[in-house]
């Protein structure tokens, strides 16, 4: 079973480590998922979820993930915004399959996911 | 909603934007009498007579966006139509209670779902916030209290990669073995 001696165990560690993540700052992508009653119904969790698991796999330290309140465009949600390179990208209707594409194609890889974005909907 | 689980989620969204340090979760079963409760209390802004009258009123509000709000509602209708009831206690500047029973076995009684999920959700995206989740069934209990990690942690935040793994299988050990997929 989990305990807090293990916790404890956990912090000596990280306190060891260097953490790059205090390192990155400019180059910050941030992502907000809406989560309020409408997004939640309309599944924004699995799509959440899916964005912090590809995140954690890839090790990406200059993406912050968040969620928000409501957007204002109920019969869109899930909404995800992305906002890099000093834009914002509004990413509609999201499945956790199209959310771990957008963290692919565009977090990492720069090319925007032209055909989710809120203007091609 | 498909699932309780996202209500709880939602409810407790309401907590945090009333600007709430410290929220309860609280999940009981009891299989003898067939019932079960949830309830989420909170420290936030409260709200005033007027405006508890009025809460689970769909038409009720106070986004300014628009004049719909759907969570209380539905949170309600959920009890309400498998057997059970609800009940929402507020005081302006003390805080609220939002309360719901099922009885376990009606048969529109939405499956309890991703709690463990949704408490991990909660905690990792409000760091700054204090959760005190407790898990009951028949008699067995679970408790999960952020204030004992973040007196452990000295400092690092709870959504720090690492510690997130860590309390994903706290969450799984301490409070979802113990009513474990029967809810």
């Amino acid at each position: 079973m989990k305990s807090l001696e293990e916790l404890r165990a956990l912090r000596e560690k990280m306190k060891s480590q260097t953490d790059n993540r205090s390192v990155a700052g400019a180059d910050e992508t941030v992502i907000k998922v809406g989560m309020a009653t409408c997004g939640i119904a309309a599944g924004a969790r699995p799509v959440l979820d899916a964005l912090l698991e590809e995140a954690d796999k890839r090790h990406l330290h200059n993406v912050s993930i968040s969620q928000t309140g409501c957007i204002g465009m109920c019969r869109l949600e899930p909404i995800v915004e992305v906002f890099k390179d000093g834009q914002k990208y509004t990413y509609v209707h999201m499945t956790a399959d199209k959310a771990r594409k957008v963290m692919n194609d565009h977090v990492v890889n720069g090319n925007p996911c032209k055909e989710y974005l809120i203007s091609e909907n | 909603m498909r699932e309780l689980a996202l209500n709880i989620l939602d409810i407790a969204e309401n907590s945090l934007s009333a600007g709430a340090k410290n929220i309860q979760i609280g999940l009981k079963a009891d299989t003898q009498r067939d019932e079960m409760e949830i309830r989420i209390a909170d420290d936030g802004c409260g709200m005033d007579a007027e405006m508890l009258a009025r809460v689970t009123d769909p038409f009720t509000t106070t986004r300014t966006t628009r004049k719909v709000g759907m969570g209380l509602p539905l949170f309600r209708f959920s009890a309400e139509s498998a057997g059970g009831d609800f009940s929402v206690k507020s005081e302006k500047g003390k805080g609220t209670e939002v309360c719901a029973r099922y009885k376990i076995g009606h048969i529109d009684r939405m499956p309890l779902g991703d709690f463990g999920g949704v408490v991990l959700q909660l905690i990792t995206m409000n760091p700054d916030v204090d959760f005190f989740v407790t898990a009951e069934f028949d008699g067995e209990k679970g408790v999960l209290d952020t204030k004992e990690f973040r007196a452990v942690m000295d400092g690092i935040p709870l959504n720090a990669p690492q510690v997130r793994v860590f309390l994903r299988d706290y969450i799984q050990e301490n409070l979802v073995t113990i009513y474990g997929g029967r809810l």
